[in-house]
């Protein structure tokens, strides 16, 4: 099969890390060659972060070539919109319908615009959940990240994959129940 | 073994496979990863130095004393370890010895992008260069061998992706024993004075003699025949750039030792493909080697020197443009760069000090560089670790000779003092500088996602020791004014900061308080009791819309467009007060618990 590339993208700090880890790991179980890229250090201090994940027969480069991803998961709205570049012309985006300020914003040097929902509507076919209330629903607002992994597992078509076990041996414990239901509940939004 | 590993997990999982003894490191990205792995090893006794030099002076020491031994840095890392680097390369080793260096095409978190493949040669020590994580445990594995068989150190040239990126690796079953090594004293050997040093320079371009012979036919480089009208010469991480883009339609040259060169085999592929690229990150290090044997090739001519050669670089320089993506408007988005953080124990020194007019501010290498962003803008310079005490103390000495009427405030973190800042301020304090040294002091390494320090109290393996307090080391060096102060109070940095830049003579002020994303230790708990435990609200009866509490820069805190007042994010907020306390109307105050 042909790679598959899958761009998570957010702040630092949001958790796009360990959703990206756990997509990995259970595509290698998959059986699929996997690889995945991610930056750390000083842009992890509230910088745009992103995570690659590639997967196929076989993986060449572990970066995604622009025009190359077949879907975009953002954590946050504008960052969304930053990664297009990234994006095949047929790509999915999926955004989780959340607004962080970056600091020109704050500074008041810059405004973050309203309709960079519209313009992604007209780029791509667009998903917009809210994972942070879903999160909040199912009882931890830091599971967002998994709620979005959901949707990555729907979006690719990869249900097939028994992601339970996968939380079940990478989650602490005490987090597991709740991780399985924002995974679950991630792949029912989409 | 399959596991899914990144770059520097591998190399600790083979330098632990390879039955190394002794591990040492600073922390540095894209490197830190590596030790931090090795110190979960009960076999091996891993540590963070409180530089590379120091780490790599003391795997010496023990592989001199025979055991296998290890050190990792990020690429200007090796700058600080070069000294005993290349003299290392002449006496060699009795127990197996690695250096990995971690370079940074691109400059994610570094301040510069040089390639280390230069120190290989000028050092005449062999290299590799790994390009996905089974070759970064393949060639550790590898490492150890060459090493002992051929009397050397051996460096390893990662690059940020190779580090960080995962791949599926299969590894050995387990770590396999390798015993110490009996000592003898060898003064012919490890002394290196004059008259042994001039023997073991003769030995040197005799050794690399011999590893020009075994890097000649090593698998480690290899040709790949395919279509020969294009030849691809590549190393790293830059060989999967390359088949993204070429796929089948050219031949590949893979050099994985790239020093000594393998001579014979680049002339074969040279000869038998007709057009040559040479593909490789950051210098025509390959290249000017290739063209040295009289090829013509292309290589910078047409790819960048800088950055990394993804297949988007690679398709542009090639073809003149990437691949097609949808169409949108990129102007929307704002920059998002990188900031302090909510909480962060920086932010009240920086508020005071960006206030500051006729102050030339000298920084360092930490979190603590982000005080150069708005709305601090609160630096003149930034070089290397430890410079900023030193670069002060040189303008200082200009300023005065010109007659001008500036302060310098130097500024560094504590792990940055303990790594090379400590003997900058002692040179202030012996040639009689009298700047106003300001020491930040979050009770960890920071930027590199929290490694212990010997300020701390806890080594790598997370063993409590002994924490050197900063006061007594520079009350040693002989300042007179220092002072240890909560910067989270900013009237107390702002009435230490009168007090010191008035005297005309060097001063300390220490910054002392837990960075925001610390684990806190069963002393930071004791010591800074009730921290990051409140969260801020905005009084809108209060709040006048003036903005002034956006001069503490802090992610946590908004303006509410409509409403005209400022807002804090709950989510974020961990209560340092700093907003507070600028508040000219008191409207920000303590959430009621």
């Amino acid at each position: 099969m042909e790679t598959k590339s899958i761009l998570l993208v957010g702040v630092g700090g949001q958790g796009t890390i360990l959703a990206s880890k756990l997509l990995t790991l259970g595509l290698m179980k998959a059986g699929y060659d996997v690889k995945m890229s991610e930056i750390h250090g000083m842009s992890q201090r509230g910088g745009s972060v992103s995570s690659q994940v590639r997967y196929g027969d076989r993986v060449l480069s572990p970066v995604i070539e622009q025009g190359s991803a077949d879907m975009i998961v953002s954590f946050e709205l504008m960052e969304a919109l930053r990664s297009i570049p990234f994006l095949k012309p047929d790509g999915r985006v999926v955004v989780n319908n959340y607004r962080m300020n970056p600091m020109p914003v704050i500074n008041g040097d810059a405004v973050y615009p309203d309709n960079i929902a519209e313009e992604l509507e007209k780029a791509a076919k667009t998903s917009f959940v809210d994972a942070a209330q879903a999160a909040q629903e199912l009882g931890n607002p830091r599971v967002m990240n998994i709620v979005l992994l959901g949707t990555i597992i729907k979006t690719m078509e990869l249900t097939q994959i028994d992601w339970d076990t996968i939380i079940r041996e990478n989650v602490k414990p005490a987090f597991v129940d709740v991780n399985i239901a924002a995974i679950h509940r991630g792949m029912s939004m989409v | 073994m399959k596991q899914l590993l990144t770059g520097n997990e591998a190399v600790a999982r083979a330098v632990w496979e390879s039955g190394v003894r002794f591990a040492a490191a600073y922390p540095g990205t894209p490197s830190t990863e590596i030790l931090e792995n090795l110190s979960r090893y009960k076999e091996i006794h891993a540590e963070w130095a409180p530089n590379e030099k120091v780490a790599v002076e003391a795997a010496i020491g023990a592989s001199i004393a025979g055991g296998r031994a290890f050190a990792s840095m990020k690429h200007v890392g090796v700058n600080v370890a070069a000294d005993p680097i290349f003299t290392f390369a002449y006496t060699g080793v009795n127990g197996g010895t690695l250096i990995v260096t971690a370079d940074e095409p691109g400059m994610y978190s570094s301040q510069n992008e040089q390639d280390n493949r230069n120190y290989a040669k000028a050092a005449k020590i062999p290299m590799l260069e790994p390009s996905d994580s089974q070759e970064c445990y393949d060639m550790v594995r590898l490492a150890y061998e060459i090493s002992e068989q051929f009397d050397t150190p051996v460096l390893m040239r990662m690059t940020t992706r190779v580090c960080h990126s995962k791949s599926i690796t299969e590894v050995g079953e387990g770590r396999t024993e390798v015993p110490v090594k009996p000592y003898t004293r060898q003064i012919g050997k490890y002394v290196s004075v004059p008259a042994v040093a001039r023997k073991l320079r003769v030995n040197l371009e005799q050794r690399l003699g011999k590893l020009k012979a075994y890097s000649e036919a090593s698998p480690l480089n290899r040709a790949e025949y395919h279509d020969t009208s294009v030849g691809v010469i590549c190393s790293g991480i830059c060989y999967f750039y390359a088949q993204e883009v070429f796929g089948g339609s050219a031949s590949y040259l893979k050099l994985g030792m790239t020093n000594p060169m393998p001579e014979a085999l680049i002339r074969e592929f040279c000869e038998k493909c007709e057009k040559i690229y040479i593909i490789e990150e950051n210098d025509p290090y390959i290249e000017d080697y290739v063209k040295s044997l009289g090829f013509a090739v292309t290589g910078k001519s047409l790819f960048p020197a800088w950055g990394e050669m993804t297949p988007d670089t690679l398709r542009r320089s090639l073809y003149g443009q990437a691949k097609l993506y949808p169409e949108h408007d990129a102007s929307l988005t704002v920059n998002r760069p990188p900031t302090l953080c909510a909480g962060c124990p920086h932010r009240g020194f920086f508020y005071e000090i960006g206030r500051r007019k006729n102050v030339v501010i000298t920084g360092d290498i930490g979190c603590y560089t982000l005080g150069s962003a708005s709305p601090f803008n609160a630096l003149d310079a930034c070089i290397c670790m430890g410079a900023s005490m030193s670069m002060g103390h040189g303008a200082e000495n200009i300023f005065k000779q010109a007659g001008e009427d500036k302060k310098v405030v130097t500024v560094l973190g504590d792990s940055t003092f303990f790594h090379s800042g400590m003997t900058s301020l002692l040179n202030t304090a012996y040639n009689g500088g009298s700047t106003v040294n300001v020491i930040l002091d979050n009770r960890i390494t920071g930027m590199t996602g929290h490694q212990e320090n010997p300020g701390t109290g806890y080594t790598a393996a997370g063993d409590p020791t002994y924490a050197v307090r900063i006061e007594d080391i520079v009350k040693a060096f002989g300042f007179r004014h220092i002072r240890t102060i909560d910067p989270n109070d900013v009237a107390s940095v702002r009435e230490t900061l009168d007090e010191f830049l008035a005297l005309d003579e060097p001063s300390v002020i220490i910054t002392r308080w837990p960075c925001a994303l610390k684990r806190f230790s069963k002393e930071d708990k004791n010591e800074f009791t009730g921290a990051y435990t409140d969260k801020m609200i905005v009084d809108q009866s209060r709040c006048i819309g003036c903005k002034l509490c956006m001069r503490a820069g802090c992610p946590a805190l908004s303006i509410d467009k409509t409403a005209n007042k400022a807002v804090v994010d709950r989510m974020q907020c961990l209560g340092c007060t700093v907003c507070a306390q600028i508040c000219p109307k008191h409207a920000i105050v303590k959430e009621e618990r």
